[in-house]
């Protein structure tokens, strides 16, 4: 291969600098700022050592976005908040503008092209999520979809602060869970072992690492019409998908079997209790596009009664903590099974080792 | 001639309602009339609405990658083809994005302007592992694009078994309570296993990621192999004349509820002249109360990080948070961001030699035992690394005197006789 036909070498930049980038009242006062308050919903206002003040409007993407709409963006920030924009871990994009009086006309200007101003504080800011059907290779369900349909229900949480605290949800497309931790996590979750097509698993598949890939060693080597393939174990079986990625052959997605279940109670942050993971609470939902009308409801029950409920500055989980599990099933109206109680390895930890008691 | 567009009568319930629709910005994408990527997104809106028909998805992996590198890209290629012919193929550039997501609108249009030419004109903003996402692309044009964005500053993220992206917070950028320099640890160690991002070489995937504070607002502790958080270990600031008026304005009960109350440690008291009395050795840094009281509270001055290691998700052994490997490292000075440096490199050296095929460092610490990890680490056991001290009497202790002794050693007291 001659020079001219070489592809070209890359610059190894690494992770790009982004004071270049950045909003110039930030940069000025990097690792210099005072205090903060929120003057309204999806307003911050924070105040540097040197007297420097920044007001930062906050608002909802749908992530996925087409060239139009970022560039709708850069006018935005152009005409608003001197050229510069960031965004948060949660898809919500951020304009600093230097005076109060400049938040009002942008968040007019933010809310007539469609975004909806707010994701600070006590609200429940935008769901975080994953690609689904989108562009994922092993998705159950739909991505932007599910998060579109709930925060069109839950778009007055966004816009308001009226939660207890802070509101966190996420969705995932498989059981894999992309989309992390929530207060409030709508992931799916698989009802049948993966159905084999034995005539592609000697091409497709690594058929050792398959077998390693299992939680529960219930996939084997065989031969399957004189074919080497993998059979598995349907007793053993726990219909987690791992085993799907390294082998798309072992479909565990099925129109109807691929269901959705709900988690509460997962948290980042240290404040106050240290980090949780989320907990079940509902599985068997059906996987309903466009809208997913029954996922919607049992979101809205528990979002509804962690709401009126919980005391100021309490997460989900913090809430359920103090009024016991009998009584979250009994004001989300959701059934308590045999399948809430964990068996996985370390699952003994999670019961109740005491003789206290909700009543 | 763009295509017609396929119906897509479930999609298009998706355009009503207040949210932001990305199914209006896919469908402006595949009415723009004379552009490369016209008939593309209009085939892929023809397969996303196939899919919500059958509730199933049709998108398979394959090879595809840059000149140089082993990552990167996550190629695409569709199993519906057929059908939808101008979308076969739809891979996704993961490019880093500038270290907590600043951009100036010059670069965004750069960024429109490439993927316009080159791609489907879709970007998401962000991906979970903090990437761009330039989401759709055909094979032919995968190294054009690259180039193009690379010209314009900006590098491949990672994918596969491999260093991954990374993510800080706001930080110093806009946040009193960040305790340390988050731009400058993510660059520093992100650049310095440059090579582990694009030349996959590490049993399985490995995350770092930056908090500036026990906030932990991307969700390092559970979310990433090797969890940076600020914080401080001298005395929480207080100025007691602002708590007074905080009191004042919300109220002894509120006060009491809201912030003494919910001290994990009650570490907090309400004098009764409304200035706040401190534990501090109690106190565990949690942030609530610096949370409620912007005014009054902030970190004290003794700045570090907690670094914890071994979060992820379920895949293979359960779900896992980081637990704590550095209870304390101070974080300020050229030689503190060195320390950092050598810490990350020796984890990621251990890994790659040590954990097994598909196991995430939090998976060997749970196979070989912390006290093992540690020792390969050349890290010293702490109390904070525990809960509690073990409850099973399971253990040889024959050796107690002598590792009684490192930590009295440590300690600088002299052991007993």
């Amino acid at each position: 291969m001659n020079k001219a036909t070489l592809p070209r070498r890359a610059e190894e930049h690494g992770v790009p600098d982004p004071f270049p980038h950045m909003h110039p009242t930030l940069k000025q006062n990097y690792g210099n700022w005072a205090w903060h308050d929120r003057p309204r919903p999806g307003v911050l206002h924070h105040v540097a050592n040197g007297g420097d003040e920044i007001w930062t409007v906050r608002a909802g993407t749908q992530r996925q976005m087409g060239v139009h709409t970022i560039r709708k963006l850069c006018e935005i920030a152009d005409e608003f908040a001197d050229g510069h924009m960031r965004f948060t871990t949660r898809s919500n994009v951020e304009f600093m503008v230097t005076a109060a009086d400049k938040t009002a006309p942008l968040i007019k200007r933010l809310n007539d092209e469609g975004f909806p101003v707010g994701g600070t504080g006590n609200s429940l800011s935008m769901i975080s999520h994953t690609q689904g059907w989108l562009h994922c290779d092993i998705p159950g369900t739909d991505a932007s979809g599910v998060v579109k349909a709930l925060m069109d229900e839950l778009h007055h949480e966004f816009t308001h602060e009226e939660m207890p605290n802070r509101v966190r949800m996420t969705t995932s497309c498989c059981q894999i869970n992309c989309g992390g931790q929530g207060d409030i996590a709508i992931n799916v979750q698989y009802t049948r072992p993966p159905k084999i097509n034995h005539d592609l698993v000697a091409n497709v598949c690594e058929r050792p690492a398959v077998v390693a890939r299992c939680p529960v060693a219930a996939i084997r080597p065989a031969m399957v019409n004189g074919k080497p393939s993998l059979e598995i174990d349907e007793k053993k079986c726990m219909c987690c998908g791992a085993c799907y990625p390294p082998c798309p052959p072992m479909q565990i997605n099925g129109p109807e079997s691929t269901k959705l279940a709900v988690w509460v109670g997962g948290k980042h942050s240290n404040a106050r209790s240290k980090p949780t993971f989320h907990k079940l609470v509902v599985a068997g939902l059906p996987n309903n596009p466009p809208r997913w009308p029954e996922v919607a409801e049992v979101v809205k029950s528990i979002l509804y009664a962690y709401k009126e409920d919980a005391r100021a500055w309490e997460r989900m989980g913090e809430w359920i903590e103090r009024i016991g599990w009998p009584r979250f099933f009994e004001m989300t109206g959701l059934a308590f099974t045999k399948h809430h109680i964990d068996n996985w390895h370390g699952g003994r930890s999670a019961l109740n080792a005491s003789a206290h008691i909700h009543f | 001639m763009s295509k017609q567009p396929h119906d897509t009568p479930l999609l298009d319930e998706l355009e009503q309602g207040p949210w932001p629709s990305f199914v209006t910005g896919l469908k402006k994408l595949a009415s723009d009339e004379g552009k490369p990527y016209a008939n593309m997104m209009t085939d892929l809106l023809g397969q996303l609405e196939h899919s919500y028909e059958t509730r199933t998805g049709y998108w398979k992996g394959g090879t595809v990658s840059v000149f140089g590198y082993g990552g990167g890209v996550i190629p695409r290629f569709s199993e519906v083809a057929e059908d939808y012919p101008e979308s076969s193929e739809f891979h996704t550039l993961r490019i880093q994005p500038p270290a907590g997501m600043h951009y100036s609108t010059d670069l965004l249009r750069k960024m429109c302007d490439i993927w316009e030419e080159h791609g489907s004109g879709l970007i998401a903003l962000h991906g979970q592992s903090g990437d761009i996402m330039f989401q759709g692309c055909t094979t032919e044009n995968v190294q054009k694009s690259f180039d193009a964005l690379n010209e314009i500053g900006l590098y491949m993220g990672g994918a596969g078994p491999a260093l991954r992206t990374s993510m800080s917070c706001v930080g110093h950028a806009r946040c009193e309570q960040s305790c340390y320099d988050d731009v400058r640890a993510h660059r520093m160690i992100v650049n310095g296993l440059i090579d582990e991002m694009h030349r996959p070489a590490l049993p399985y995937k490995f995350k770092f990621k930056f908090s500036g504070c026990p906030n932990d607002c991307v969700n390092a502790i559970h979310r990433s192999d090797f969890a940076i958080i600020g914080t401080w270990r001298d005395d929480m600031q207080v100025d007691q004349e602002k708590v007074k008026e905080h009191v004042a304005k919300v109220g002894r009960k509120q006060m009491i509820d809201t912030v003494i109350a919910h001290c994990p440690t009650r570490a907090l008291s309400l004098n009764d002249d409304d200035t706040l009395d401190v534990d501090n050795g109690s106190c565990v840094r949690c942030m609530h109360c610096i949370n409620v009281m912007t005014k009054a509270l902030s970190p004290g001055k003794d700045r570090g990080v907690t670094i914890l290691m071994g979060g992820k998700r379920s895949l293979k052994i359960g779900d896992q948070m980081g637990t704590v490997v550095i209870p304390f490292m101070p974080l300020e000075s050229d030689e503190d961001f060195e320390t950092l440096n050598e810490l990350a490199e020796t984890v990621i050296d251990f890994f790659a030699e040590n954990a097994l095929e598909h196991e995430r460092v939090g998976e060997t610490i749970t196979r070989i035992g912390l006290a093992n990890f540690l020792s390969a680490i050349d890290v010293e056991v702490d109390p904070n690394m525990v809960n509690h001290p073990r409850t099973s009497s399971y253990i040889r202790t024959d050796d107690w005197d002598e590792e009684a002794q490192k930590w009295f050693e440590r300690k600088g007291v002299a052991a007993n006789e």
